[in-house]
Protein backbone atom coordinates (compact mmCIF):
# COMPACT_ATOMS: atom_id res chain seq x y z
CA UNK A 1 0.00 0.00 0.00
CA UNK A 2 1.23 3.56 -1.08
CA UNK A 3 1.64 6.02 1.65
CA UNK A 4 -1.10 8.33 -0.40
CA UNK A 5 -3.46 5.52 -0.39
CA UNK A 6 -2.64 4.50 3.51
CA UNK A 7 -3.21 8.06 4.34
CA UNK A 8 -7.02 8.10 2.51
CA UNK A 9 -7.75 4.57 4.32
CA UNK A 10 -6.58 6.66 8.10
CA UNK A 11 -8.89 9.42 6.46
CA UNK A 12 -11.81 7.16 5.99
CA UNK A 13 -11.41 5.29 9.61
CA UNK A 14 -12.20 8.03 11.50
CA UNK A 15 -15.28 8.53 9.98
CA UNK A 16 -15.61 4.61 10.65
CA UNK A 17 -16.15 4.12 6.67
CA UNK A 18 -12.58 1.90 5.84
CA UNK A 19 -13.41 -1.80 5.36
CA UNK A 20 -11.77 -4.45 7.56
CA UNK A 21 -9.76 -5.38 4.90
CA UNK A 22 -8.13 -1.67 4.20
CA UNK A 23 -7.83 -1.52 7.82
CA UNK A 24 -5.76 -4.72 7.75
CA UNK A 25 -3.98 -3.39 5.06
CA UNK A 26 -2.88 -0.19 6.73
CA UNK A 27 -1.81 -1.77 9.54
CA UNK A 28 0.47 -3.27 8.75
CA UNK A 29 2.05 -0.36 6.56
CA UNK A 30 2.05 1.17 10.09
CA UNK A 31 4.16 -1.46 11.22
CA UNK A 32 7.49 -0.27 8.50
CA UNK A 33 6.09 3.91 7.73
CA UNK A 34 6.87 6.22 10.66
CA UNK A 35 5.53 9.02 8.60
CA UNK A 36 2.34 6.70 8.53
CA UNK A 37 2.18 6.27 11.82
CA UNK A 38 2.80 9.88 12.59
CA UNK A 39 0.10 10.96 10.35
CA UNK A 40 -2.13 8.11 11.74
CA UNK A 41 -1.79 9.43 15.66
CA UNK A 42 -2.25 12.68 14.69
CA UNK A 43 -5.53 12.37 12.60
CA UNK A 44 -6.46 9.82 16.07
CA UNK A 45 -5.98 12.97 18.67
CA UNK A 46 -7.92 14.76 15.98
CA UNK A 47 -10.75 12.93 16.03
CA UNK A 48 -10.81 12.39 20.30
CA UNK A 49 -10.23 16.80 20.13
CA UNK A 50 -13.33 17.16 18.53
CA UNK A 51 -15.10 14.62 20.07
CA UNK A 52 -14.30 15.73 23.10
CA UNK A 53 -15.43 19.29 22.25
CA UNK A 54 -18.72 18.59 21.56
CA UNK A 55 -17.95 21.02 19.11
CA UNK A 56 -21.53 22.27 16.54
CA UNK A 57 -22.06 24.75 14.13
CA UNK A 58 -25.26 25.95 11.75
CA UNK A 59 -25.52 23.99 8.50
CA UNK A 60 -25.66 25.44 5.23
CA UNK A 61 -29.57 26.20 4.89
CA UNK A 62 -29.74 27.45 8.57
CA UNK A 63 -26.44 29.93 7.58
CA UNK A 64 -28.31 30.55 4.51
CA UNK A 65 -31.94 31.99 6.24
CA UNK A 66 -30.00 33.71 8.66
CA UNK A 67 -27.72 35.99 5.85
CA UNK A 68 -30.88 36.80 4.13
CA UNK A 69 -32.76 38.12 7.66
CA UNK A 70 -29.91 39.93 8.23
CA UNK A 71 -29.53 41.41 4.93
CA UNK A 72 -32.83 42.39 4.68
CA UNK A 73 -31.90 44.45 8.35
CA UNK A 74 -28.65 45.46 7.23
CA UNK A 75 -29.76 46.83 3.86
CA UNK A 76 -32.55 49.03 5.97
CA UNK A 77 -29.86 50.21 8.40
CA UNK A 78 -27.98 51.30 5.87
CA UNK A 79 -27.58 55.41 5.78
CA UNK A 80 -29.66 57.12 3.10
CA UNK B 1 -9.00 55.83 20.76
CA UNK B 2 -11.05 53.06 19.09
CA UNK B 3 -8.08 50.69 17.40
CA UNK B 4 -10.61 48.46 16.26
CA UNK B 5 -13.55 49.18 13.28
CA UNK B 6 -17.09 47.50 12.89
CA UNK B 7 -18.04 45.78 9.90
CA UNK B 8 -21.71 44.31 10.09
CA UNK B 9 -21.34 42.52 6.09
CA UNK B 10 -19.27 39.54 7.14
CA UNK B 11 -20.89 38.78 10.44
CA UNK B 12 -22.57 35.59 9.68
CA UNK B 13 -19.72 33.69 7.82
CA UNK B 14 -17.28 34.96 10.27
CA UNK B 15 -19.15 34.29 13.70
CA UNK B 16 -22.34 32.61 13.18
CA UNK B 17 -20.76 28.93 13.89
CA UNK B 18 -18.52 30.80 16.82
CA UNK B 19 -21.72 32.34 18.51
CA UNK B 20 -23.92 29.02 17.61
CA UNK B 21 -21.27 26.68 19.18
CA UNK B 22 -21.29 29.22 22.55
CA UNK B 23 -25.18 28.80 22.27
CA UNK B 24 -25.73 25.65 21.75
CA UNK B 25 -23.43 24.45 24.44
CA UNK B 26 -25.69 26.69 27.08
CA UNK B 27 -28.77 26.18 25.86
CA UNK B 28 -29.14 22.75 24.50
CA UNK B 29 -31.85 23.56 21.24
CA UNK B 30 -30.74 24.26 17.91
CA UNK B 31 -33.80 26.01 16.87
CA UNK B 32 -33.50 28.35 20.25
CA UNK B 33 -29.70 28.89 19.51
CA UNK B 34 -30.13 29.55 16.14
CA UNK B 35 -32.96 31.97 17.25
CA UNK B 36 -30.56 33.24 20.08
CA UNK B 37 -27.97 33.95 17.18
CA UNK B 38 -29.89 35.75 14.92
CA UNK B 39 -31.15 37.80 17.89
CA UNK B 40 -27.33 38.76 18.53
CA UNK B 41 -26.89 40.13 15.07
CA UNK B 42 -29.90 42.08 14.74
CA UNK B 43 -29.18 43.54 18.16
CA UNK B 44 -25.55 44.13 17.01
CA UNK B 45 -26.95 45.86 14.12
CA UNK B 46 -28.94 48.47 16.12
CA UNK B 47 -26.52 48.74 18.24
CA UNK B 48 -23.63 49.24 16.37
CA UNK B 49 -23.29 52.91 17.29
CA UNK B 50 -22.02 51.89 20.62
CA UNK B 51 -19.20 49.71 19.86
CA UNK B 52 -15.86 51.59 20.93
CA UNK B 53 -13.72 49.63 19.44
CA UNK B 54 -12.13 48.56 22.56
CA UNK B 55 -12.95 44.86 22.26
CA UNK B 56 -13.55 42.53 18.98
CA UNK B 57 -16.19 42.16 16.97
CA UNK B 58 -16.59 38.96 18.36
CA UNK B 59 -15.57 39.81 21.51
CA UNK B 60 -18.50 42.55 21.68
CA UNK B 61 -21.14 40.51 20.16
CA UNK B 62 -20.35 37.36 22.68
CA UNK B 63 -21.21 39.92 25.12
CA UNK B 64 -24.77 40.80 23.32
CA UNK B 65 -25.02 37.29 23.02
CA UNK B 66 -24.62 36.28 26.98
CA UNK B 67 -27.24 38.69 27.93
CA UNK B 68 -29.64 37.24 25.08
CA UNK B 69 -29.03 34.07 26.60
CA UNK B 70 -29.88 35.19 30.28
CA UNK B 71 -33.32 37.05 28.72
CA UNK B 72 -33.85 33.72 27.73
CA UNK B 73 -33.65 31.92 30.84
CA UNK B 74 -35.44 34.86 32.90
CA UNK B 75 -38.09 34.32 30.19
CA UNK B 76 -38.59 29.95 30.71
CA UNK B 77 -38.17 30.85 34.60
CA UNK B 78 -40.88 33.33 35.03
CA UNK B 79 -43.25 30.19 33.83
CA UNK B 80 -41.00 28.14 36.42
CA UNK B 81 -43.93 27.85 38.76
CA UNK B 82 -46.48 26.72 36.30
CA UNK B 83 -44.84 23.56 35.30
CA UNK B 84 -42.83 22.35 38.63
CA UNK B 85 -42.88 19.09 39.26
CA UNK B 86 -42.70 18.00 43.15
CA UNK B 87 -41.32 14.20 43.92
CA UNK B 88 -42.04 12.46 46.88
CA UNK B 89 -41.19 9.02 48.18
CA UNK B 90 -44.33 8.68 50.33
CA UNK B 91 -45.42 5.71 47.42
CA UNK B 92 -44.27 2.59 48.76
CA UNK B 93 -42.88 1.79 45.41
CA UNK B 94 -40.74 4.80 45.18
CA UNK B 95 -39.34 4.11 48.62
CA UNK B 96 -35.57 3.42 48.95
CA UNK B 97 -34.96 5.17 45.14
CA UNK B 98 -33.97 8.57 47.15
CA UNK B 99 -30.82 7.15 48.23
CA UNK B 100 -29.58 6.56 43.88
CA UNK B 101 -30.05 9.98 43.57
CA UNK B 102 -27.69 11.31 46.57
CA UNK B 103 -24.87 9.14 45.02
CA UNK B 104 -22.35 11.29 42.88
CA UNK B 105 -22.51 11.25 39.56
CA UNK B 106 -19.54 9.98 37.92
CA UNK B 107 -20.58 11.80 34.71
CA UNK B 108 -20.96 14.93 35.99
CA UNK B 109 -19.13 18.04 34.93
CA UNK B 110 -17.25 20.06 37.21
CA UNK B 111 -16.31 23.53 36.39
CA UNK B 112 -12.57 22.30 35.27
CA UNK B 113 -14.12 20.43 32.90
CA UNK B 114 -16.50 22.65 31.21
CA UNK B 115 -13.77 25.56 30.79
CA UNK B 116 -11.78 23.00 29.01
CA UNK B 117 -14.13 22.30 26.68
CA UNK B 118 -14.70 25.73 26.06
CA UNK B 119 -11.14 26.39 25.55
CA UNK B 120 -10.97 23.41 23.36
CA UNK B 121 -13.99 24.69 21.18
CA UNK B 122 -12.35 28.24 21.01
CA UNK B 123 -9.05 26.60 19.86
CA UNK B 124 -10.75 24.36 17.72
CA UNK B 125 -13.54 27.52 16.14
CA UNK B 126 -9.71 29.65 15.44
CA UNK B 127 -8.03 27.02 14.10
CA UNK B 128 -11.77 26.20 11.39
CA UNK B 129 -11.25 29.89 10.93
CA UNK B 130 -8.19 29.75 9.29
CA UNK B 131 -8.51 27.19 6.83
CA UNK B 132 -9.81 27.51 3.27
CA UNK B 133 -13.95 28.48 3.00
CA UNK B 134 -14.44 25.25 1.09
CA UNK B 135 -12.22 23.46 3.20
CA UNK B 136 -13.69 24.38 6.13
CA UNK B 137 -17.27 23.73 4.32
CA UNK B 138 -16.39 20.24 3.84
CA UNK B 139 -14.67 19.44 6.65
CA UNK B 140 -17.55 21.03 8.89
CA UNK B 141 -20.22 19.30 6.91
CA UNK B 142 -18.44 15.91 7.33
CA UNK B 143 -16.73 16.01 10.63
CA UNK B 144 -18.95 18.05 12.70
CA UNK B 145 -22.52 17.98 11.25
CA UNK B 146 -22.06 14.20 10.52
CA UNK B 147 -23.17 14.04 6.82
CA UNK B 148 -22.87 11.11 4.91
CA UNK B 149 -20.22 11.50 1.71
CA UNK B 150 -22.93 10.88 -0.74
CA UNK B 151 -25.13 13.86 0.54
CA UNK B 152 -21.95 16.04 0.47
CA UNK B 153 -20.96 15.34 -2.96
CA UNK B 154 -24.67 15.82 -4.32
CA UNK B 155 -24.94 19.43 -2.52
CA UNK B 156 -21.53 20.78 -3.04
CA UNK B 157 -21.38 18.96 -6.48
CA UNK B 158 -17.94 17.03 -5.74
CA UNK B 159 -16.92 13.42 -6.84
CA UNK B 160 -16.49 11.55 -3.43
CA UNK B 161 -12.44 11.06 -4.19
CA UNK B 162 -12.48 14.98 -4.73
CA UNK B 163 -14.30 15.23 -1.05
CA UNK B 164 -11.14 13.22 0.44
CA UNK B 165 -8.74 15.60 -0.82
CA UNK B 166 -10.25 18.18 0.65
CA UNK B 167 -10.86 16.24 4.21
CA UNK B 168 -7.16 15.04 4.10
CA UNK B 169 -5.89 18.84 3.54
CA UNK B 170 -8.33 20.02 6.03
CA UNK B 171 -7.64 17.56 8.52
CA UNK B 172 -3.82 17.76 8.20
CA UNK B 173 -3.85 21.91 8.45
CA UNK B 174 -6.22 21.06 11.60
CA UNK B 175 -4.01 18.75 13.24
CA UNK B 176 -1.17 21.29 12.56
CA UNK B 177 -2.78 23.96 13.95
CA UNK B 178 -3.96 22.20 17.01
CA UNK B 179 -0.36 21.02 17.29
CA UNK B 180 0.52 24.62 17.95
CA UNK B 181 -2.49 25.47 19.97
CA UNK B 182 -3.69 22.59 22.13
CA UNK B 183 -2.09 18.98 21.63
Amino acid sequence: MPCNEANHVCDKTQYKESTLWEKIILNLHLIYCSACRKYSSNNGKLTKLLKDSKIDCLDDKSKEAMKKEFEKALAKNQPE
Amino acid sequence: MSSRQINPNNWIDLYSDYLFNYTISRVSDRVIAQDLVQDTFLAGLKSMKNFKGEATERTWLISILKRKIIDHYRKINSNKGKAEVRINYKESESEGDWLEERVADPFDKTAEDTLQNQELGDAIQNCLGKLPAKQANVFKMKTILGHETETICNELNITASNLWVIIHRARTAMADCLKENWF
